[in-house]
Order: C-alpha cells, then sequence, then structure tokens
C-alpha cells in the first residue's frame, strides 16, 4: 500500500494525531475559534480530511483533479458549503486548508533533517499541495455563494412580480422596477398562468413603478401584451406617468393597447367592458350597516 | 393520412386539433374548413388548440389564412385553448397572430362569436384585436 | 464540454419533422429544461427542420445534451447538401420566404435559441447550429 503512495502522504499517514493535534491548534490561533462548538466542528472536518488523505492510495500530489482526490475535494466540498451558507469570508474558509502548512513543514523538518536538499524539495511538493487544495476551497466557496445568488435573485423575481385578481375576471399586474428580458419572461408567465386559473379576459397592467420606458421595455410590455391576447385576455396599460408618455412618443413607440392615466381609471374601463357597473348605495343603506 | 375532424354546434364549427401537425395535414384542414363553412352556413368557427404542444410558424401561417378566408365568407374565427408556453414562444418567434380573435376556451370562445353575431354593431366586440 | 449523450436522424419529408419534435422535446425534458423552454427550442426545431426538408432537399439532424458545467443544454445541428443559401443576411430577416411560409423561419428560430450559427453557400449546402441552455 504505502510504497504506492507519495512520500508527503505516507508521512501523514504515519504521524497524522501528532499532526491533527498541531492543526487544530494553528487553526484556533489563525481563525481566532473561540467558539467551542464551531471548534468541535472544525476539528471533525479535519479528522476527516486527513483520514481521506491516509486512505486514499494517492500516489499523485500534484494533480488533486484526479479521481484518487476525489474524497479529499468531497470533505473540502462540504466545508465550503457550510461556510458560504453561514456567511463566512473566502479568507475564513481557506485558512482550514492554509494552517496546515505549519504543521506539515515541521513534520518535514523532522523527517528530513540531515538531507537539506531532500527536505527543500519535499517542503516545495507539500507548499504546492497545500496552495492548490485552498484554491480548490475558495472555488468551491464561490461556486456555492455563486448558486445562492442566482437563487436569491430568481425569488426575488418571483416575489417583486405578483399578479392580483382585482375583480372575478379582471387581473391587475403591478410591475416595480425595471423590466429585463429576464423579468419579462416570470411576468409573462405568471400572468398567463393566473389567465389559465382563473379565467380572467381582463388584465391590467399598471406600470406606476416602471422607472423609464425605452424601446427595449416597450418590447417587453409589447412582447406580455401579446401573450396574453392569444391566451384570450385584452390587456389595459395604466399608471403612465407624464414623463414617460412623452418618451414613448418622442421615441415614437406604438403600443397598440389601450391605455389609462391611473389603475382607477383602467378598473372602470374593465368593469364596464365586463358588463358591471359601482353604484353608490342609498345613504339609509350605508348606515345602517 | 389521418383526417381532423370537423364538428358542428349549430352555426358553429368545432376543430378540436389533437395530433402534432405535419404540414400536409394543416393544409388539408385549410381546404376542408373553407369547403365547410360555405356548405354548413357556419356563421362561427373555432379551432381548439389546446392539445397543441407547440405552434410554429407554418401552423401560425394556417390559422391566419383560415381567419382570413373566413371573413371573406363572412363567418368569424376564434382560436381557443393555447397554452401559456405556446403563447410566449409564439410572441418570442415574432408571431401575434393579430388578425385572429382568441378565447382562453370553448366556452368562452362560443359566447365571443354569439356576441359579435348578435351585436355587429359593438365596437369592441366587432374589433380584432 | 462534456457530451451526454448525441443521436442524429433523417430529415427527408414533413412526417420527420414531426417526428424531430418529438425527439428533441425528449432530449430536453432529460435535460432538465422548464416547459417554456422546451417549447421555445422544439419550435426552433421545427422551423429549421422544415427549412431543411423543403429547401435544402432533406439532411440530418444531430441532437445532443451537452453541459459546461454550471447548466446543461440542447445542442442541434442541421445540415443539408441543398442548393444552399446565397444572401445569408437576407434570409434570417423577418418578413423574407423563398417558400409558402411567413418567412419567419430562420430569424424566428435565432430569436427562441441562445446559440444559433447558420454557414452556407450556393451549390454547398446549408449547416445550421442552435442551442438552448437550462
Amino acid at each position: 500500500m504505502s510504497e504506492h503512495r507519495h512520500v508527503i502522504l505516507s508521512l501523514i499517514d504515519r504521524h497524522h494525531q501528532q499532526l491533527l493535534a498541531e492543526w487544530l491548534a494553528c487553526q484556533k490561533r489563525d481563525a481566532r475559534i473561540a467558539d467551542p462548538q464551531r471548534e468541535k466542528e472544525i476539528a471533525g472536518l479535519a479528522g476527516r480530511f486527513l483520514d481521506q488523505l491516509r486512505r486514499g492510495a494517492i500516489a499523485q500530489a500534484d494533480d488533486i483533479q484526479m479521481a484518487e482526490w476525489q474524497p479529499v475535494r468531497e470533505v473540502l466540498e462540504d466545508l465550503s458549503r457550510d461556510r458560504a451558507i453561514q456567511g463566512f469570508s473566502p479568507s475564513e474558509t481557506a485558512i482550514f486548508v492554509f494552517s496546515l502548512k505549519e504543521p506539515l513543514f515541521a513534520l518535514l523538518r523532522r523527517e528530513f533533517a540531515i538531507d537539506a536538499d531532500r527536505l527543500a524539495r519535499e517542503t516545495w511538493t507539500a507548499s504546492r499541495l497545500i496552495d492548490r487544495l485552498g484554491l480548490y476551497t475558495i472555488e468551491s466557496y464561490a461556486r456555492v455563494r455563486e448558486e445562492v445568488i442566482t437563487r436569491q435573485q430568481q425569488e426575488l423575481l418571483e416575489l417583486s412580480t405578483p399578479v392580483v385578481e382585482l375583480w372575478d375576471g379582471i387581473l391587475a399586474l403591478p410591475l416595480i422596477g425595471t423590466l429585463d428580458s429576464a423579468r419579462t419572461q416570470i411576468v409573462m408567465e405568471s400572468l398567463l398562468q393566473r389567465i389559465v386559473t382563473s379565467g380572467a379576459e381582463i388584465a391590467i397592467i399598471d406600470i406606476t413603478g416602471v422607472p423609464t420606458v425605452d424601446t427595449l421595455v416597450a418590447q417587453h410590455l409589447i412582447k406580455t401584451i401579446s401573450a396574453a391576447r392569444l391566451m384570450g385576455a385584452d390587456c389595459i396599460l395604466s399608471g403612465i406617468r407624464p414623463q414617460i408618455a412623452q418618451t414613448i412618443v418622442h421615441l415614437g413607440l406604438e403600443l397598440n393597447v389601450v391605455s389609462k392615466a391611473t389603475m382607477a381609471d383602467a378598473l372602470a374601463l374593465a368593469l364596464r367592458r365586463a358588463n358591471k357597473t359601482i353604484i353608490d348605495r342609498e345613504p339609509s343603506a350605508a348606515t345602517r350597516t | 393520412m389521418g383526417e381532423i375532424p370537423i364538428l358542428r354546434i349549430g352555426d358553429c364549427l368545432l376543430v378540436s386539433i389533437q395530433v402534432d401537425m405535419h404540414d400536409r395535414l394543416a393544409l388539408a384542414l385549410q381546404d376542408d374548413l373553407t369547403e365547410r363553412i360555405v356548405a354548413d352556413r357556419a356563421r362561427g368557427v373555432m379551432i381548439d388548440i389546446s392539445a397543441l404542444e407547440i405552434v410554429d410558424s407554418f401552423i401560425g401561417r394556417m390559422l391566419n389564412n383560415i381567419a382570413a378566408m373566413s371573413r371573406v365568407l363572412d363567418a368569424i374565427t376564434v382560436v381557443v385553448g393555447m397554452r401559456p408556453a405556446v403563447a410566449i414562444t409564439l410572441v418570442e418567434l415574432g408571431l401575434g397572430l393579430t388578425g385572429v380573435r382568441t378565447a382562453l376556451n370553448v366556452d368562452k370562445g362560443l359566447a365571443l362569436i354569439r356576441n359579435i353575431i348578435d351585436n355587429p354593431e359593438r365596437d369592441d366586440a366587432n374589433r380584432i384585436r | 464540454m462534456p457530451t451526454e449523450s448525441d443521436e442524429t436522424m433523417p430529415l427527408r419529408t414533413s412526417d420527420d419533422v414531426v417526428r424531430v419534435r418529438q425527439a428533441v422535446r425528449a432530449r430536453a425534458v432529460s435535460a432538465g429544461f422548464s416547459l417554456v423552454d422546451q417549447t421555445k427550442l422544439v419550435t426552433a426545431a421545427s422551423e429549421v427542420g422544415r427549412n431543411t426538408v423543403d429547401y435544402g432537399g432533406g439532411g440530418t439532424l444531430r441532437i445532443e445534451v451537452v453541459s459546461n458545467g454550471r447548466r446543461r443544454g440542447v445542442r442541434l445541428t442541421f445540415t443539408d447538401q441543398g442548393p444552399g443559401i446565397a444572401d445569408l443576411t437576407l434570409a434570417m430577416k423577418d418578413g423574407y420566404t423563398s417558400g409558402s411560409g411567413l418567412g419567419l423561419g430562420l430569424g424566428g428560430a435565432k430569436r427562441l435559441s441562445n446559440e444559433f450559427d447558420i454557414r452556407s453557400a450556393p451549390g454547398q449546402g446549408t449547416i445550421v447550429t442552435l442551442a438552448r441552455w437550462t
């Protein structure tokens, strides 16, 4: 077994208990760990990490992308995932690996005390190995952070585009913020889905909260309106602020849709189209309730 | 080659497209429908595409053609039941089907046709959106 | 970029276009596409596939499921040995058609794809490659 193994890895195997103790001491000092819960957690991960290094028949110490490094990489991925989700910084995450340098170099010094040439060579190899493992940790940390950010963006998009039912058969879509193509997709999907489930024939798209309407935003609006129409629902555009009206005319944009200044006006039109009227109640009836 | 059945409901014709159509079938449907509009003196044509998983520009052109031809023959065409994913894709493709009336389902489609036939003078019922 | 699956199917008749739609749908589902993304890809395949049959005199479609590490995608390559296209810019323009379509075929397919590439010359046939990612 051990002859197939890289010399550094067999050293780690032989002295793993001492190495683990020194490593944990370094981590505690470098990362200033005060919380005993976290200390226990790190001890567990460090133990797992060394065990995987010892157990695997790893012949090469310079390419951690090889299949034989898979279990070791998994420990680092778990660490990065944990740290990224708990909000630790990249340095706080990578120090786990980099703090192994000091005890490992000390171990090499003891082992090759009489062979300076060999010591320099193995220290160099060990240093490169730790650097690679550290970089891998940072990369997986970044990957997890990216996943978290993408997921949050998606959630934010979905949260920011509610479709509300104003009346039986009348939907409202209050748009707030910029309308880019990713957002338009979500707006369209949620609007069309609501048209199916509610059977609504009229949708009011309110753009009071849209800061600017340029050619691109207008195109997105037109797409949404056309898609709703294909499903049998008519759109009314509302909440067009004076400067947006000016921009629309200035840019020569043809929205081809009924528009109203306010959501209230749009609702009144929608009710009229749906053959509904709102009337004031008799004063006597109002006081009775 | 399979044929797409054309059903008659009162003075309306109902076509429910249930198969993934190849192009010849789409052309055959176009011919059959125009003949039936004349033979049955139909006032309305309803095309139910709720089973269609995609509508590409060829099918889109067929729907446009049927609407235009029935207009010439004084019948109203309503396309009903388009799926949301199909509608989003058609819009992205650049096909708004602006010459075709639409409704969410067969019930609403029939109501729309009735409304247009009964109120030919009403502007919002008669316009092609 | 690792390829997870790779298949090639004939595209000679309008029935083949229907089969292509079904095969592309199945691959898009296996790559984890959302319903809207599936529909866009299948529609793009239908547009270009019809072009291959009607104007390219038939050819083949290669369907690959690929992955770039973070996202999975489906890449379609349509190849024909037909007369080719002299003016690609014109062929991509909306409303341009040499046949019976609405002239939205190629331009529309491009809008429905994340990547789109067309290579052609008179007498050299046409190769259209398009891809969509999850």
